[in-house]
């Protein structure tokens, strides 16, 4: 049976003495985009949600940062940081980063030939962002944005 | 939270062309957002990509991930994987309780960096601007 984290969190913030948070629950079905060529030669990007940062660039901040971070698909395990608002769950992303930030995977993946290939630019975000409409209005064009720039035919998103 | 973000920017990145796979731990939390596909592996929080330092778990799942982006029969296909976290579940009941203090940061609105060293790294590298 899965953790129900909804109700989980409703009931601590009560508790607590919080307003309950309005979680987004979609009221239509998603849009559909079927993949265009099969997955061992589409190009893939990634967007990690856990607030990943490659060493030399800035941190993110834990008001709603609606920034996204460009990060080199090469970049060293040992150059991957992270920051996001529940830092209690970055403890083995920080120890080793594929807990989350899945490059070394998706690399390997690449060399078994099950991916056609990396974009050469991977993405993060800090998806502790309460603020529904500034995901939609700032941090879903930002990523698309960048997504096409890669011209990615797929992306994976990785959520913390 | 973060799998909230994840199925609002993936809903965007579908309505614009872009295939898209989530990939998460929060079985609820995917479902009420409802993004195009999504993978549900059964593991705490932070561990969507897999295992600490377990390359075959890793591989596994972004491997069985990656497959539902060609063969997801509808939109709001949630695939569950059948991966264990550990025998006894016992990391459940503490994930899922309603005990304790709040766990999150301040909602500082300055960068917080990992390490101090890495604040002087993006000082060098010129991504930050330095204090005057």
């Amino acid at each position: 049976m899965p953790v129900m984290y909804m109700q989980a969190i409703t009931a601590r913030y009560l508790r607590l003495g919080y307003q309950p948070y309005r979680w987004f629950a979609a009221d239509s079905p998603p849009a559909w985009q079927p993949l265009r060529k099969p997955l061992r030669e589409a190009r893939l990007g990634l967007l990690s949600t856990s607030g990943a940062y490659a060493l030399g660039q800035v941190a993110y901040h834990y008001r709603d940062d609606c920034s996204i971070r460009e990060i080199p698909a090469t970049t060293p395990d040992a150059e991957l940081r992270f920051s996001h608002i529940t830092e209690n769950y970055l403890v083995d992303p920080r120890r080793d980063p594929g807990c989350i930030f899945p490059s070394r995977a998706l690399r390997r993946l690449v060399g078994l030939g099950v991916i056609g290939s990396l974009a050469d630019t991977l993405l993060s975000c800090m998806g502790g962002v309460y603020s529904q409409r500034r995901v939609r209005e700032e941090v879903a064009p930002a990523v698309l944005e960048a997504m096409r720039a890669q011209e990615v035919d797929a992306a994976l998103l990785v959520a913390m | 939270m973060c799998h909230q973000t994840v199925s609002l920017v993936a809903r965007h990145l579908e309505a614009h062309g872009i295939a898209t796979m989530c990939l998460g731990s929060a079985f609820d939390i995917l479902g009420a957002g409802r993004p195009p596909r999504a993978t549900f592996v059964d593991y705490p929080l932070g561990h969507s990509a897999g295992k600490p330092f377990d390359v075959a778990d890793q591989d596994a799942i972004l491997a069985a991930a990656l497959s539902g982006l060609e063969h997801a029969p509808l939109p709001g296909t949630l695939l569950c994987l059948p991966n264990r976290w550990d025998a006894d579940g016992e990391w459940q009941q503490a994930a899922a309780s309603n005990e304790g203090q709040d766990s999150r940061q301040p909602r500082d609105d300055t960068p917080q960096f990992q390490l101090p060293a890495d604040r002087d790294a993006a000082l060098a590298s010129g991504a930050l601007a330095g204090d005057r």
